[in-house]
């Protein structure tokens, strides 16, 4: 496969854009190809409006828990109990409705961890969001946001030079741009694949893609020129009905048909190497419920579509890792209106084959008065910071993180092997 | 004798004045553009593109005197606009009555905790859903608004600098309860002074509770230990304090953990974020000369400027006599402060905010900084730097008179140079407002063309981040983007636009049983300002020609359909408010042919996203 060469101002330089034959037929699916691609691949998912990791990743061994949760608390683990938590580790369980999690954190896949999240005081959503994706938490001035940095900054494998000329490198199956990935590097948001394409087609299609071919190579042209390049990369690699592999079941919420449609990408070998998805529903002020209701049914959509991913991905999840966050987790009593108010520290949870699973990461602070933050919130024991790094330094490749997260220096942490 | 002599002299002062005057409007070089590029130039710079015969409109008075109407809009009259803006009531409703009117969520879950309700039950669910919707009705009538306005008002530069402002004044829709203040931000903070003095301009914004609310100076208030000035705040002082936490001892457990939660959000010391926005977006730039020191002076200043919380139902007004903008004396730092070189003597109140905002919008940096970004709006990428300097020194000559400094820029050789002339690319904003414009298009009263805007990335009042939407090119053009405006094309083409039917392009109809070269030429001449290569001519003739297609009968349906669909005031679900709206009728379009197709390959063409 030649190489493109993309000039960052936008006017495309085209060496060859050969597409082998070969590389087509490869590019088809449910045959089990081997990478084109062999590079690292992160996909980052926000759970927006402050996910309550306390319900996610319970602490069922401590007893502040229960009794400041007298209504929404998940009951301990007891054997044939379905509403009770799934026991980790003796202490820390899975919320039942997360039990698609439960073989990936068997087999190792799977790391939660607990009591991380930003130093910063703020509990407002829109600040709080916009920190944990620029990355610089109380600096409101920032105007990219880390993984973009990343991009900027980053190399991943050797063989995988050509990897950065793809203009799927970095793909956001949202509508809009989304804040990690705003900056100088290009990236593509897409809110489908199926969109993704000059829409009431025949000639035109064509005929736009003529017009962008003729005329001064400038910003526009150039990127016009990119951009039907790329569509045709998509549906050289895009056939109108997908097969997921391995029998992966992704639910058919918006959600898991993302995380379906990032599959479809990895597996197309278009040079993807940043997939970003978002899910709200998790501000629940109001009636949260318990092990079942209103958190219970989007954990449970969530981790379906994930599980589904991981299937789907087989092996390919060796040099796949999928980072959950959320911009804060909930207050640890419950409110008056049987849910949670904004809190502080959260839960991730980070997922792939070179991840040290089985285990629950990052240092538990505990649940008593004294030892909550502000005398009300899980107290935060490691930075997003050093969770984001270590995923870019040990997965991804990157050697010098200091752009990226400027004003950082953190202690080490690490869920890799 | 005499009075002869003198009177003479009086008249040939009076000419040589007036040709002075003539000169200095239309430049003392002979401009690049023919009169023709001029107007196109003029109604894509300074205006949010041509409407159907507008060039010629432009030509006829003359482009000097087009520019002149447009610097005082006060004088331009525009009923059409007027009876639109009439759909949309929530905009005249001040903030107070829009937080009454349509309540957010948490005030109804408020009042049921305060009457002790626990449980929700299924009526209250219903009606929470039925406060969002509501919510949303009210936030997509303000987006809906600021896209119906661009498009049918007469007065096109007021337009133009107020989005300008707008965005350089960014303030995002989706923080808090913000979106209550958004109409009174526009409407009567940014709108009015827009070309007006900058001084008035920056007093305005910094008053407003949007602005207050977004750059969290509304909970900033001095540092313990700093004087302060009156009031005292019981709570505040150590006895006071004694007091109120004995009280909160003696409660349940409900209500402490309700006063505890007002706690928690009781503003605690000093806010440095909209001072530091204030010196490093709003006025002197961030290399203009400030340090750190006097982002926290600046933001002592600022202690006390605050917003009055709304009346509530069946309370009475406030002590401040209402909502909108307070200052609470209590709150503010009364020490000395040292802001870039002034001295701001200790014990005073009000006066320690105004006279910095008198200091920051004097500056010097402030000038250049203002000036080169409307430069940049207004004429490149790459703004000349002789001409920001000219701007800026007309800032300063003029002691910030908007109009005048924009005058400056707009009436210069470098404005009306064939390096400026389509050299910049339009924002998602206005290549959507320009499409529709371009259509003789009415106002869309339904969220749909608000939407659109935002599926291009630039969902309006949804910038995050207080730099707002970036005001050059490259920023906007990427693979996504030219995809997203190609397809916005086809969406405005196949009439799918509420207010934008086909029809009412006035050659539409006659056009559509021409032959495809003459509309090709009619389209380029109407849509790209007749330019466009032999290649691009030749490509966009290459279709079918109606005459022998049997698809023109189909293809002017298209524009009925929009009718039928019903999408009038009728709520279109999922609103364009906030991040995101997913809909935007870019599935199941049709195919286009005949004319349709040769004004959506127009619309989509690289030459149309270029202004």
């Amino acid at each position: 496969m030649h190489r493109r060469v993309f000039v960052k101002d936008g006017a495309l330089a085209l060496v060859t854009m050969g597409l082998s034959p070969s590389f087509l037929r490869r590019a088809t699916f449910g045959a089990r190809l081997e990478a084109t691609r062999k590079g690292k691949i992160l996909v980052c998912l926000f759970q927006r409006g402050a996910a309550d990791g306390l319900n996610m990743i319970i602490p069922h061994g401590e007893r502040a828990y229960y009794a400041s949760r007298p209504n929404i608390a998940i009951p301990r683990p007891r054997s044939g109990a379905n509403e009770a938590a799934i026991d980790l580790d003796g202490f820390f369980g899975l919320h039942p409705a997360l039990e698609s999690f439960e073989r990936l954190y068997r087999d190792g896949l799977l790391a939660p961890i607990q009591a991380v999240g930003s130093p910063s005081a703020t509990r407002s959503h829109f600040d709080a969001q916009d920190y944990m994706e620029s990355g610089t938490p109380d600096r409101k001035s920032t105007q990219d946001g880390w993984l973009n940095r990343y991009l900027a900054v980053k190399g991943t494998c050797q063989e995988c030079a050509a990897a950065e000329a793809s203009p799927f490198r970095a793909v956001s199956m949202t509508p809009q741009t989304p804040r990690i990935l705003e900056g100088p590097s290009a990236t593509v948001a897409m809110n489908s694949l199926g969109e993704f394409t000059v829409r009431g087609a025949g000639d035109s299609a064509e005929r736009l893609e003529a017009l962008y071919r003729t005329g001064e190579a400038d910003l526009v042209h150039g990127a016009g020129r990119e951009m039907f390049e790329a569509v045709k990369l998509l549906q050289s690699a895009n056939p109108q009905r997908y097969q997921p592999e391995n029998g992966a079941d992704y639910p058919r919420s918006q959600f898991g048909q993302r995380l379906r449609e990032i599959a479809q990408l990895i597996k197309s070998g278009v040079g993807i190497e940043v997939a970003f998805a978002d899910v709200g529903g998790w501000d629940t002020h109001v009636n949260q419920g318990a092990s079942t209701g209103q958190l219970a049914a989007r954990l449970t959509d969530f981790s379906r579509s994930i599980a589904a991913l991981v299937t789907d991905l087989g092996d390919r999840m060796n040099d796949v890792v999928i980072l959950s966050m959320s911009e804060f987790g909930r207050m640890v009593r419950q409110n008056g209106n049987g849910g949670t108010d904004h809190g502080h520290a959260g839960a991730m949870f980070v997922i792939g084959g070179a991840v040290r699973g089985g285990k629950v990461h990052g240092t538990w602070p505990g649940l008593e008065r004294e030892q909550l933050y502000e005398g009300r919130d899980l107290a935060l024991t490691t930075d997003f910071r050093a969770v984001f790094a270590d995923i870019l330094t040990k997965h991804l490749g990157a050697s010098n993180l200091a752009p990226v997260f400027p004003g950082y220096d953190g202690k080490a942490f690490s869920v890799f092997r | 004798m005499r009075r002869a002599g003198s009177l003479v002299t009086a008249a040939a002062i009076v000419l040589v004045g007036t040709a002075w005057s003539v000169r200095s409007v239309s430049g003392s070089v002979a401009r690049e553009l023919s009169a023709r590029e001029q107007a196109a130039h003029v109604l894509n710079r300074l205006a949010f593109g041509a409407r159907p015969g507008e060039i010629d409109r432009v030509v006829a008075m003359g482009v000097d005197r087009w520019i002149d109407q447009q610097l005082r809009p006060d004088r331009v009259p525009d009923r059409d606009l007027e009876q639109v803006m009439a759909a949309y009531p929530a905009l005249r409703m001040s903030s107070s009555d829009l937080l009454q009117e349509y309540p957010p969520a948490a005030v109804r879950l408020v009042q049921r905790r305060l009457r002790g309700d626990t449980m929700l039950t299924r009526e209250d669910s219903m009606e929470l859903r039925r406060d969002a919707q509501r919510n949303r009705e009210f936030v997509s009538d303000l987006l809906s608004a600021k896209v119906a306005r661009a498009v049918m008002s007469e007065r096109q530069l007021a337009e133009v600098m107020t989005d300008f402002w707008e965005n350089h004044f960014n303030v995002f829709i989706g923080k808090g309860q913000l979106r209550y203040y958004l109409p009174e931000y526009s409407e009567r903070t940014i709108r009015p002074y827009a070309l007006g003095r900058f001084r008035d301009l920056l007093g305005a914004v910094a008053r407003s509770p949007a602005m207050l609310l977004y750059l969290d100076n509304a909970q900033s208030v001095a540092d313990s230990g700093r004087p302060t000035l009156g009031g005292g705040g019981f709570a505040r002082g150590r006895v006071g304090r004694a007091i109120v936490n004995r009280r909160i001892q003696r409660m349940d457990s409900a209500q402490r953990a309700m006063v505890e939660q007002v706690q928690q959000r009781r503003p605690r010391g000093l806010n440095e974020n909209y001072a530091r926005e204030l010196l490093e977006l709003h006025t002197l730039g961030v290399d203009g000369g400030y340090t750190q020191q006097d982002v926290i002076e600046v933001a002592r200043a600022l202690t006390g400027w605050g917003v009055n919380p709304p009346r509530q139902a069946g309370r009475g007004r406030g002590a401040q006599g209402g909502d909108g903008f307070v200052f609470r004396p209590q709150a503010h730092d009364a020490g000395a402060k040292l802001v870039l070189g002034h001295t701001l003597k200790a014990g005073r109140g009000i006066e320690d905010g105004e006279e910095v905002l008198d200091i920051v919008s004097r500056h010097p940096s402030t000038a250049m900084f203002i000036s080169r970004k409307l430069v940049t709006r207004l004429v490149s990428d790459e703004p000349p730097q002789d001409l920001v300097e000219r701007a800026a020194a007309t800032f300063k000559r003029t002691d910030g008179d908007i109009r005048e400094v924009v005058r400056t820029i707009v009436t210069s050789a470098e404005f009306f140079s064939r390096p400026a002339y389509r050299s910049k690319v339009k924002s998602p904003f206005e290549v959507t407002v320009s499409a529709l414009r371009a259509l003789g298009a009415r106002a869309d009263t339904t969220p749909f063309s608000a939407s659109l805007v935002g599926r291009l990335g630039q969902p309006l009042y949804g910038h995050q981040a207080p730099n707002g939407w970036p005001e050059t090119g490259a920023a906007w053009i990427n693979t996504g983007a030219i995809l997203n405006r190609i397809n916005l094309g086809i969406v405005v083409a196949s009439g799918r636009v509420p207010g934008a039917p086909l029809r009412g392009w006035p050659p539409f109809a006659t056009l559509a049983r021409a032959p495809r070269t003459e509309q090709v030429d009619s389209v380029i001449a109407s849509f790209l300002s007749g330019r466009a290569s032999p290649e691009t001519r030749e490509i966009l003739a290459s279709g079918n020609n109606p005459l022998m297609a049997r698809a023109t009968a189909d293809s002017i349906m298209l524009d009925d359909t929009a009718a039928a669909m019903g999408m009038e005031r009728g709520r279109v679900v999922g609103g364009g408010g906030g991040r995101g709206g997913r809909q935007g009728g870019f599935q199941r379009l049709p195919q286009l042919t005949g004319l349709p197709q040769v004004i959506g390959l127009a619309l989509g063409s690289p030459e149309f996203q270029r202004r």
